[in-house]
C-alpha cells in the first residue's frame, strides 16, 4: 500500500502575487509591448497566459495578445508511450515572425516540454525572441534550459509529483506536492 | 483514453468513444494545412507502405499527404508495379513487405477481408483504405469529421445515402458509423443496387428519391461505379440520372441548411448535377480536406509504442 501526503505551497493569494510580479518584471524587460506576444502551453500554461496579458493590460494599458500551442505532436518520447495524449488545438492569433514571444507554462521540470514548445514555435515562424515564464520551478533539469520568469522557487525530490491546480481548470487556485510513499519517479509520469 | 486495436480494420468493431476520440484528433491536425511549414516531426523515423492493390488516385494521395505532413516515410506499392501480377499470394507479399521493417501497411484489396488477414498474419499495423464492397473506415470518419464540423453533432440527424450500395464499402462504412453515434440513415437506389439485410444494419431502405431526401439533414451522393456495372444493374445512365441523380428540385425537398455529400469523383450529370455540386450546400471539397486531417490522426492515434507498456499520465 502506497500512501499519499499533499502539502499545499502555494494558494490563491500568492498565485495572484506571483503572477503580479512576472507581469511587472515583463514590462521592465520589454519596454515596448506592442511586438510583444503570449503563448500559453496546454493546458495550463493557457489560463495562465491569460491571466499575464490581463495584468499587463492593467498595468500599461494595453494587454498582449495570447496563443495557445500544443506540443504532443513535438514530445520525445512518443514512440514510447502506449497512447497517444488527446491532441488540441494550436492557435496563435498574431504573426509570430519577428515578435517577441512569451511561452507560459506552469511548471518547469525536466525541460523537456518546452524543448518541445520551442521546436514547435519555430514551425509556426521565425521569432525575434522567445522567453519563458513559468508559475513553479521545480529543478530537475535533464537539458540545458532555464526561465526567465519564475513564480516560485521549489526544491522538490524527484519523486514528488507537483500538481498546479487552476480555478480555470480545476475550480480552485493552488499549487501542492504530492508525495507517494513507494510511488514511481516522477519523471516517468510527466515526461515531457 | 486510446484505440483498442493496433489496426483500422473497419468501423464496425470501433466503439463511439473510440471514433469521437479520432474526430477530436483530427480537429488537432486540420490547422496544420493552414501554416506555412505543413509539417510536423511526430511520425519521424516511423515507415509506412501504401499497398494499393486496386486503382485508387485521391485515397492514396490523402494518405501519403497525411504521411509526409507526419514525418513518416512512405513508400507506394501499387497493383502494376507489385508482384501479385506475377503470382506472388497476399501472404508471401506480406512477408516481404514486413521483411523492410515497416511500421504501418495502408492496404486497398479488391477482396473484403484482405487487410484482416495481413492483420492477422503479420506484425504490423495495418489500415484498410478499402477491401472490396466491405468498408472503407477512413472514408466513413472523414465524412463524419465532416457533418460533425457543419452540424456539430450526430444525434437527431437525418442522413440520406443514394445510389450504388451494393458496391459501397463507403456505404457500409458509413452506416455503422453514423448508427453507432445516434443518426438516422436512410439509403436509396434502385432495387438492383440495394443488397438486402441493410435493415439489420440499423439504416431505413426504400427505391424512391423522393422519400430518402425529404427532411435529410445530409444528402451522400454515391459514385455510379462503371467498371462494377458490367451486370446491367439498370437500362441506361440516363434512366439511372432522372430516377437517381440529385438535382437542385430534389434537394428542396431537404432540410434548409441540409449538405451534400459525396466521396469522389463525381459523374456530373449522372449521381448529381453539376449545380448541386458546385452550389452553397455542397461540401465536396470539405471533404477532401478532412480526409488529410483524419489520416493524421489516424496514424498518430495507432503509432503508439510498445502497448503493453503502462499508459501515460498526460
Amino acid at each position: 500500500m502506497s500512501t499519499t501526503t499533499r502539502i499545499r505551497v502555494l494558494d490563491a493569494p500568492s498565485i495572484d502575487r506571483s503572477l503580479t510580479r512576472i507581469a511587472h518584471e515583463i514590462l521592465e524587460r520589454n519596454k515596448d509591448l506592442r511586438s510583444v506576444g503570449l503563448v500559453g502551453v496546454q493546458t495550463r500554461g493557457v489560463p495562465l497566459a491569460r491571466r499575464l496579458a490581463q495584468r499587463l493590460g492593467v498595468i500599461d494599458g494595453q494587454a498582449p495578445p495570447v496563443g495557445v500551442l500544443d506540443i504532443n505532436l513535438y514530445r520525445d518520447d512518443l514512440s514510447r508511450i502506449s497512447d497517444h495524449p488527446i491532441l488540441r488545438r494550436t492557435e496563435i492569433p498574431y504573426r509570430v515572425d519577428d515578435s517577441i514571444v512569451i511561452l507560459v507554462d506552469d511548471v518547469l521540470f525536466t525541460g523537456r516540454t518546452v524543448r518541445a514548445a520551442l521546436d514547435a514555435l519555430m514551425d509556426l515562424g521565425r521569432p525575434r525572441q522567445i522567453q519563458l515564464a513559468v508559475l513553479v520551478d521545480r529543478g530537475h533539469r535533464e537539458l540545458p534550459v532555464r526561465a526567465d520568469f519564475v513564480g516560485k522557487n521549489l526544491p522538490t525530490a524527484e519523486t514528488e509529483r507537483v500538481d498546479v491546480r487552476l480555478t480555470e481548470t480545476d475550480g480552485e487556485d493552488e499549487v501542492v506536492i504530492v508525495r507517494v510513499e513507494g510511488g514511481k519517479d516522477a519523471r516517468e509520469e510527466e515526461r515531457p | 483514453m486510446r484505440l483498442e486495436s493496433p489496426h483500422l480494420l473497419g468501423i464496425e468493431p470501433l466503439t463511439p468513444g473510440e471514433i469521437t476520440l479520432i474526430l477530436d484528433t483530427a480537429e488537432g491536425f486540420s490547422d496544420i494545412a493552414e501554416r506555412e511549414i505543413k509539417k510536423v516531426p511526430t511520425l519521424r523515423g516511423k515507415t509506412v507502405v501504401n499497398f494499393f492493390v486496386e486503382p485508387s488516385t485521391r485515397t492514396r494521395s490523402s494518405f501519403e499527404l497525411a504521411e509526409k505532413r507526419l514525418s513518416a516515410d512512405s513508400l507506394n506499392f501499387s497493383t502494376s508495379t507489385s508482384s501479385l501480377v506475377k503470382g506472388e499470394t497476399l501472404l508471401d507479399t506480406l512477408r516481404n513487405l514486413e521483411a523492410m521493417s515497416p511500421d504501418f501497411i495502408v492496404l486497398r484489396h479488391s477482396e473484403a477481408g484482405a487487410p484482416h488477414f495481413l492483420a492477422k498474419h503479420g506484425r504490423t499495423s495495418i489500415v484498410n483504405a478499402g477491401d472490396g464492397a466491405h468498408e472503407h473506415p477512413t472514408q466513413a470518419l472523414l465524412d463524419a469529421f465532416t457533418i460533425r464540423g457543419k452540424k456539430g453533432r450526430f444525434a437527431g440527424l437525418k442522413v440520406a445515402i443514394i445510389g450504388d450500395i451494393l458496391h459501397s464499402r463507403v456505404a457500409r462504412s458509413n452506416i455503422w458509423l453514423l448508427t453507432k453515434m445516434g443518426a438516422t440513415v436512410v439509403v436509396c437506389g434502385p432495387p438492383t443496387l440495394l443488397p438486402r439485410g441493410l435493415d439489420r444494419l440499423g439504416a431505413g431502405v426504400t427505391h424512391r428519391m423522393d422519400e430518402a431526401v425529404e427532411g435529410a439533414d445530409v444528402v451522400m451522393m454515391l459514385r455510379i461505379q462503371h467498371e462494377r456495372m458490367k451486370g446491367g444493374f439498370f437500362p441506361t445512365l440516363r434512366e439511372y440520372a432522372t430516377f437517381y441523380g440529385l438535382n437542385a428540385q430534389r434537394m428542396k425537398r431537404a432540410a434548409k441548411d441540409a449538405i451534400v455529400m459525396h466521396p469522389g469523383p463525381i459523374n456530373r450529370g449522372v449521381e448529381i448535377m453539376g449545380d448541386v455540386a458546385d452550389g452553397e450546400a455542397s461540401v465536396i471539397l470539405d471533404q477532401v480536406r478532412s480526409g488529410v486531417a483524419v489520416r493524421m490522426a489516424v496514424l498518430y492515434l495507432l503509432a503508439g509504442g510498445d502497448r503493453e507498456a503502462a499508459p501515460s499520465e498526460r
